[in-house]
């Protein structure tokens, strides 16, 4: 005999049934029924934010540093479109996010009722699928279809509306979870084409200026292993994404360090003089290419994504393999093994050697480092705060960010050696990413040390949540770059508007944030110079702190600019390396 | 070079699926010309033929695009092979006097039905490829054509080429 549940009821126990830990939510008219269904059950743990922008940024969070869904419970109207810029974060940078809104009843639907959005339409173009449940008998299967969709193929958002009469408590329905989904219109590809992998294989050993380029999607696709395991065997540079950082070990001698538009010097000049390029999980978005036009002329690419709309959309791909990466280079490493099995000597040593002479010339010269001066008086700068933060915590913490100055100093600083341990809105840029993203990230691994590097431009985004980890007692470290203003809009206005600060400061009209935490029952230091960080980073990454959140206030140097810069509308080896350096030497 | 494609799109006849496949040629900023949309034998089915240009990376990824919407089942475009394409209009045209003869001559000769008539006018149905039609607007004279009704185009493989699952 079938068990026969509610809407609400099936609804809540489908996402039981799908292993959901947690729901990030905020309740409101159109989801009372489904509120009161999470009342009566302990399986699912509702976490109540503090506004719903936040709620989607913690799914997201804990989508990427568990490659698991995230899950969010809104209401109608207000409490939908609030997600919005959450699922387009999501979207941007192919996290899977389950985004659960109520909705009208169907009976007022498009009567412009109190709190009615049309959720499906206003959300249509940043999410990989969505559904508007008509009945509530379609509940288990959309719940279904919405995780498979969501956390399959290249990852993405979906969204699930359910107007309020699907999720009456007085009208039950047989309830059995699908136990597996087939979709005849859609079918994501798994492993490669084996012989696009075999033309690879031997393109990329043949190659006497290889660079292996490797994305977001090496990361989300649990493919760090294989991709390591490649560059390793060949003895190839590696250089990742904004979003691929902890796709390869952060302290292999073999990684170049981020590319594009803030990349260092060496993975730069290695793209642009190289003869083969091993794109991986990469999008060559417009702030890695730089102008496609100018972008690597030498080079031959190999693309290898799980999107087929990603390959030849930018820069047309000479191998396009299409497959999600872990079973892809999987295969490619096997077929490598087989070749070199067949023929020790099919890569051609000496140029790679030669190749890499070249490499750690540049890394020499212009490695990151170089713009690390003290200046007169010394300011403390960003730099410093970020390597200190590293130190303190041996390089394993999860990073998450927010969006600009900060963001591109803790990419460039902090070295990742694990993929999923560095979390940022790399597509969207959205600020108020950061705080809530930590959040998913210590709820998903509550003794992990959880590390949110911010601006106080971002931070005020979203720091209502401040009250959401008061509630749940989240020891989060919230390290604040603050250099009292928009430091990236700042830097752009210096550099092309002719230093005219349009709406980037508010200097007299920042909180005082040691106070703001300590109102929320945390923690908060402030710093300003260099002798007393190491002190400050060492003791809020101590035991004493280990249960507190920590808010530490860290008063940079205003007028620091991030280096290198890629120069607009130039090639990959046009930079301009420090503040009055101009560009840099051709090389 | 930018050239006019045909693309047939088998999807799932589901609310709402139509209305992705709009938002997608607005939101990527692909031009659509025309649309057209059906149910097809298989109830569960729909048949969309649109008309769009475009050089070969953008149709490229158009089709790439399209077949991403998880309700599109199938993406096949026809102006990759020999295909059919025919269209529909219904036009109401200026006849009176004098002219009424000669308007159902150029019918005529362009295999139009006459399906529909008042004192001063015709209603004119044509098919055939969308050339046809705007060559038949041409040869009536825009000054005599009161209203167009043109359905978009519709399009098939020719021979044994066949869309379907």
């Amino acid at each position: 005999m079938a068990e026969m549940l509610s809407g609400a009821d099936m609804l809540v126990r489908a996402l039981q049934d799908e292993g959901v830990e947690y729901l990030f939510g905020y309740p409101g008219g159109a989801a009372l029924h489904i509120y009161d269904a999470i009342f009566k059950q302990q399986k699912v743990e509702h976490i109540l934010v503090r506004h719903e922008q936040a709620a989607a940024h913690m799914a997201d969070g804990y989508a990427r540093a568990t490659g698991r869904p995230g899950v969010v419970l809104v209401t109608s109207g207000p409490g939908a479109t609030n997600t919005i810029t959450g699922i387009a974060t999501a979207h941007m940078d192919s996290t899977p996010i389950v985004v659960i809104s109520g909705q009208v009843p169907t009976d007022q639907l498009g009567t412009d009722a109190f709190q009615e959005t049309d959720m499906v339409g206003v959300s249509r173009p940043v999410v990989k699928h969505s559904f508007l449940v008509r009945n509530a008998a379609e509940i288990p299967m959309a719940v279904k279809k919405a995780f498979y969709i969501a956390a399959s193929g290249r990852p993405g958002p979906v969204v699930i509306d359910v107007p309020k009469d699907a999720t009456d408590p007085n009208a039950k329905f047989e309830y059995a979870y699908p136990k597996d989904v087939a979709m005849r219109s859609y079918n994501p590809v798994a492993h490669g084409h084996s012989g696009q992998i075999r033309a690879a294989v031997k393109l990329l050993l043949a190659a006497k200026r290889p660079v292996i380029y490797s994305g977001g999607g090496v990361v989300q696709g649990d493919a760090a292993e294989a991709l390591t395991a490649i560059a390793r065997r060949l003895d190839y540079p590696v250089t990742n994404t904004l979003m691929g950082l902890g796709g390869f070990p952060g302290t292999d001698r073999r990684f170049l360090g981020m590319l594009g538009l803030h990349g260092t010097f060496e993975a730069n000049l290695a793209m642009h003089h190289a003869d083969v390029i091993f794109a991986v999980g990469a999008r060559f978005d417009d702030r890695v290419t730089n102008n496609p036009a100018k972008f690597c002329p030498d080079a031959k690419f190999i693309h290898l994504d799980v999107d087929p709309a990603s390959i030849s959309k930018i820069i047309p791909a000479d191998i396009p393999i299409v497959g999600a990466a872990a079973p892809a280079l999987t295969g490619m490493l096997g077929r490598l093994e087989t070749e070199l099995e067949r023929n020790p000597d099919a890569i051609d040593r000496d140029a790679i050697d030669a190749w890499w002479r070249r490499i750690d010339g540049w890394r020499r010269r212009f490695g990151l480092d170089h713009d690390q001066r003290a200046r007169g008086d010394a300011p403390l700068l960003p730099q410093q705060v970020v390597q200190a933060v590293y130190r303190a915590t041996r390089g394993e913490a999860y990073v998450t960010a927010d969006v600009g100055q900060h963001q591109m100093f803790a990419a460039q600083y902090y070295l990742f050696d694990e993929p999923r341990r560095w979390i940022n809105s790399g597509g969207l840029g959205t600020m108020g990413f950061g705080l809530p993203a930590a959040m998913g990230a210590q709820f998903a691994f509550p003794d992990a040390q959880v590390v949110c590097v911010t601006g106080e431009g971002s931070f005020m985004m979203n720091m209502q949540e401040l009250s959401t980890c008061m509630q749940y007692a989240l020891p989060i470290k919230i390290i604040n770059l603050n250099n009292q203003a928009l430091g990236m809009v700042k830097q752009w206005q210096d550099m092309q508007y002719g230093g005219r600060h349009s709406h980037s400061t508010y200097k007299d009209a920042l909180p005082d944030f040691v106070a703001l935490a300590a109102s929320f029952g945390h923690a908060g230091f402030r710093v300003d110079t260099l002798p007393e960080l190491e002190a400050v980073v060492a003791e809020i990454f101590s035991d004493k702190y280990k249960d507190r959140l920590v808010f530490l206030d860290a008063w940079i140097d205003p007028d620091e600019h991030v280096y290198p810069m890629a120069i607009k509308g130039g090639a990959m080896n046009e930079m301009v390396l420090t503040r009055n350096g101009g560009p840099a030497p051709p090389p | 070079m930018s050239a006019r494609r045909i693309i047939a799109v088998l999807l799932e006849n589901e609310a709402g699926a139509l209305s992705r496949i709009i938002g997608l040629f607005a939101q990527r900023n692909y031009n659509i010309e025309s649309l057209t949309v059906a149910p097809t034998e298989d109830e569960t089915l729909s048949r969309l033929t649109l008309t769009t240009c475009g050089d070969e990376s953008t149709i490229e990824q158009v089709t790439k695009q399209l077949n991403k919407l998880i309700e599109v089942v199938k993406v096949v475009d026809l102006t990759d092979g020999d295909h059919i394409e025919r269209e529909l209009m219904l036009v109401k045209v200026r006849a009176e006097g004098a002219q009424r003869p000669e308007i159902k001559r150029v019918a005529d000769i362009f295999r139009g039905q006459i399906v529909d008539l008042t004192p001063d006018a015709y209603t004119v149905q044509l098919t055939g490829p969308s050339e046809k039609l705007d060559a038949f607007i041409r040869a009536i004279g825009r000054a005599a054509v009161l209203e167009v009704a043109r359905s978009g185009v519709s399009g098939i493989g020719r021979g044994d080429a066949m869309m379907r699952l």
